[in-house]
């Protein structure tokens, strides 16, 4: 039934894992369809692709969680049958799930050798597990205290308990399902060194991600999927970024650059010597003052928690300052709470859009109706209307191209990349005289994060101001005007986009101050 | 150690004992994760079934034996309904407390023909513990108690022991903590989970033997009188540790004891009647308290719910 020699790799062993012609719907949808995917013993495999491309669809078939319509899933050249996950730990399989599975009020080593701990009359032998998880660690190069509880662990901790759960179960193929995720950039080099290591000892590791730096860094061959179909297969020291991208959206990628040039007027947004009291876990501002005029970017560039969220909530008017004063075209601010700057022409884009800059669980229409329901033709004399709700829910849609079922399902039916295009059509449709925008494509596809950029230019070239925080370097090269550093909640360096080099703005970022840190290279640059 | 207060630990201790049983049956449900609040009507059905079956066989043991199979077999509501079917398991239980209460009122009257309490002539109660009379301080606290009250405290330290130490405690810790975890690695959740409950109604089951063959020999109609209620009560104050509930209910035991004492001395009955419930309010009330501090000065989510109290989900939930 098996043809295994048609698999074999030219050192004349089967692939470690293999899975040919799988197919898998739900319901209406065609979620993976005939993928082929090719483990090779002892390597770091990349299955990548956008957000609903079925990569999480096509592990869990391989790991037993999903039966396929059609296919087989073969390990070491012999076809299995998984019908659970536990036919796939017994047949040498192991994930880390996006959502961890631990038992948080559990040790470290309980979680590890839970239902298969080393035991003696029925009784756990305690010592033997804490052992074990030493053991395990060590070979693999982790540092893990097999006697903490694991809900007083870090998350990229405790995602090396699912790493040691599955090595303890023997695990010889390993699949982690986007595990960067959750992870601190520090945090993500130590997973790649740890994956890196087990390669070398005989594991095969899929990892499963929509980011292509991490495809490029740490992984051998890759798969790309789009829209459940395989479109590329490459080996990972023979492509580049743009091969990779464009595998994945269909299309080359054109980065949306700012094309710069002389900005004039009088300035939209003036903030002079704001203060405000620390948040738990942040800076407190202190004597803040800045500018935006019509048509410019400024970007504010800095570590997370370094007085940017406080700064961003002084100018739109969640909390007040405590010194200083914002101006609005002129106009000072003070006293007038949210709803008042709004009329008077500020938008926001939060940067906790599950919690602050959507309702999830209403639909997209309604979700973009927030905020404008005072104004006709939605809201008129304290009445909405649900027709012009949905009219212009469709216009919006259609005009920014977001991919949704309808204007009528929820908004947590969409993608990181649409709820965003959802907030920004909310937050510009109306033209605002200034745009603050915080992590405008955090947890956003390449695709869509090209196309909320050059929205945002686009809004730019309109004469609309635009203050950004971001953590990431390349997107305030690739946005801003001017990028402000914030350190310790103090601005310590202004730079012209022109010297803002990744070397120059992450130096900045880490020590504060502005061109005399040039040089220093550190890894502050991807820090968040 | 004098007289009068050995004979204060045995009336603790006596008075803590069904309650103990209940309690540490509601918590092995808590670890198994099924919230147990039909403590009150299981009780009364083993306290029911005891003195139903010993005067009609005129064996104790017999009742005893009866308790704990009737208040089992009561259990499958809970374990069918609130596990197998996922019917929402306070519903369940609620159920349960009315048609227990409803029930053996009904019993009652109807066969045994008797109305308010059921003390006939003959009725056996369990026997004293008269074998360690003569042993110093033991025979003091324990000679005029039955056996189920030590074998309720010794049962509380096994069972703490069992789930900390065994791969099946384990595994039910698990269970309780993330079901689908605990699925993903092959324990049979909803097996676990039953299993658990109808041990759980076991328990009971000798609570309310001793409740109606030990501290008093009769049947009262309701004589539970929210004695599953302040198990409940010990099982959340505990969160499910078999040790803590030993000191929550030796606490009401005292209350309860100590209120005894009082109506000595004259303090009206009603008054003394309520110290125990009382005294599991106060301190409930603090518990709930001093968590919420500890929660946010050791865990900065907590921390941080605090500071943002609309995005608070029940910290302790989380944990
Ligand atoms: N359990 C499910 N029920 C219905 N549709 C699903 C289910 N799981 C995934 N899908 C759909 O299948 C497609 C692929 O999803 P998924 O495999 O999760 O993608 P990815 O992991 O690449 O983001 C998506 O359109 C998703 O909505
Ligand atoms: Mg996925």
């Amino acid at each position: 039934m098996t043809d295994g020699t048609a698999a074999r790799s030219a050192a004349g062993a089967p692939p470690a894992a293999e899975l040919r012609g799988i197919t898998k719907r739900f319901g209406p949808v065609l979620a993976v369809d005939g993928v082929d995917l090719v483990l090779e013993r002892g390597t770091v495999h990349a299955v990548v692709g956008e957000n609903g491309a079925g990569k999480s669809t096509l592990m869990s078939v391989l790991y037993g969680l999903h039966r396929p319509d059609a296919g087989q899933v073969l390990r070491d050249g012999r076809e299995v049958r998984l019908s659970s996950p536990l036919d796939a730990i017994a047949a040498g399989l192991g994930m880390v799930h996006q959502n961890f599975r631990l038992f948080g009020s559990l040790t470290v080593a309980e979680n590890v050798v839970y239902r298969a701990e080393p035991a003696r009359f029925g009784l756990v032998d305690r010592s033997a597990a804490e052992r074990r998880v030493e053991e395990l660690s060590a070979r693999i190069g982790l540092d893990v205290d097999p006697t903490a509880r694991v809900d007083t662990l870090p998350l990229g901790v405790r995602q090396r308990v699912e790493i040691l759960k599955a090595l303890h179960r023997q695990a010889e193929v390993l699949i982690l399902d986007e595990p960067t995720a959750v992870l601190t950039p520090g945090e993500v080099d130590s997973l790649f060194v740890v994956v890196r290591r087990m390669a070398e000892q005989g594991t095969t590791v899929a990892l499963v991600t929509h980011k292509v730096r991490e495809v490029l860094e740490a992984t051998d061959r890759v798969t790309v999927l789009r829209d459940g179909v395989v479109t590329a297969r490459l080996t990972t020291a023979q492509t580049t970024a743009g091969e990779v991208v464009e595998a994945m959206i269909g299309r080359g990628l054109v980065p949306a650059v700012n094309p710069r040039g002389a900005v004039s007027g009088e300035p939209v947004l003036e903030v002079s010597g704001v203060r405000m009291p620390a948040a738990p876990g942040a800076s407190r501002v202190q004597d803040v003052s800045l500018r935006v005029s019509p048509g410019e970017v400024v970007g504010i560039a800095g570590v997370s928690g370094n007085g940017q969220r406080e700064l961003v909530e002084a100018v739109v008017g969640l909390r007040t300052a405590q010194a200083g004063t914002v101006r609005l075209r002129g106009r000072d601010l003070a006293g007038l709470g949210v709803r008042e700057r709004r009329g008077l022409g500020i938008a926001y884009v939060p940067e906790d859009r599950p919690g602050v800059g959507t309702a999830a669980a209403l639909s997209v229409a309604d979700n973009l109706a927030l905020g404008h329901h005072r104004t006709p033709p939605i809201g008129r004399r304290g009445r909405l209307s649900p027709r012009a709700v949905r009219a212009q829910a469709a216009d919006l849609v259609r005009r920014l191209g977001v991919k949704t079922a309808g204007v009528a399902v929820p908004l947590s039916s969409l993608s990181g990349g649409n709820a965003q295009k959802v907030v920004l059509a909310r937050e510009l449709h109306h033209e605002a005289a200034l745009l603050v925008v915080e992590q405008p494509t955090q947890g956003v596809d390449v695709g869509a994060g090209e196309e909320i950029h050059r929205l945002l230019l686009d809004y730019r070239a309109r004469g609309g101001a635009v203050l950004l925080v971001s953590y990431e370097i390349s997107e305030l090269r690739a946005l801003a005007d001017r990028v402000l550093v914030m350190l310790d909640g103090a601005v310590t360096a202004e730079l012209d986009a022109a010297d803002a080099t990744e070397e120059v703005l992450g130096a900045a970022m880490v020590h504060g101050g502005g061109a005399h840190a040039a040089g220093t290279t550190t890894g502050g640059g991807a820090a968040r | 150690m004098d007289v009068l207060n050995l004979a204060f630990v045995a009336a603790v201790l006596t008075s803590a004992a069904p309650v103990l049983y209940a309690a540490l049956g509601g918590a092995l449900c808590g670890r198994a994760g099924v919230f147990n609040i039909a403590l009150e009507g299981q009780l009364l059905c083993g306290a029911f079934a005891a003195v139903a079956v010993s005067w009609w066989s005129g064996s104790p043991w017999l009742g005893v034996l009866a308790a704990v199979v009737s208040t089992a077999v009561f259990s499958f509501v809970l374990a069918v309904g609130a596990v197998a079917w996922r019917a929402d398991p306070i519903i369940v239980a609620v159920g349960m407390n009315l048609l227990a209460l409803g029930l053996t009122g009904f019993i009652m009257r109807e066969a045994l023909d008797a109305t308010g309490t059921f003390a006939p002539a003959g009725l056996q109660g369990l026997p004293d513990l008269d074998a360690i009379d003569g042993v110093p301080v033991l025979g003091a606290v324990l000679g005029r108690a039955t056996v189920l009250v030590p074998v309720a405290v010794v049962l509380a330290v096994a069972l703490s022991l069992w789930l900390a130490r065994t791969s099946v405690g384990l595994r039910l810790r698990g269970v309780g903590e993330h079901p689908e975890a605990a699925t993903s690695l092959g324990v049979p959740v909803t097996r676990y989970q039953m299993a658990t409950v109808v041990v759980a109604g076991a328990l009971c089951g000798l609570g309310g033997a001793q409740l109606s063959l030990g501290t008093v020999t009769a049947f009262t109609e309701n004589m539970t009188a929210g004695r599953g209620w302040v198990a409940v009560a010990a099982v959340m104050l505990a969160v499910n540790r078999p040790l803590w509930v030993l000191g929550a209910c030796l606490l009401f035991g005292a209350a309860e004891a100590w209120g005894f004492r009082l109506q000595g001395i004259g303090l009206p009955q009603q008054l003394t009647d309520a110290a125990p419930y009382l005294v599991t309010l106060v301190v409930l009330v603090l518990s709930r308290i001093r968590v919420r501090r500890r929660l946010s000065a050791a865990d900065p989510l907590a921390a941080e719910n605090a500071a943002h109290p609309e995005a608070v989900i029940h910290p302790e939930e989380t944990r």
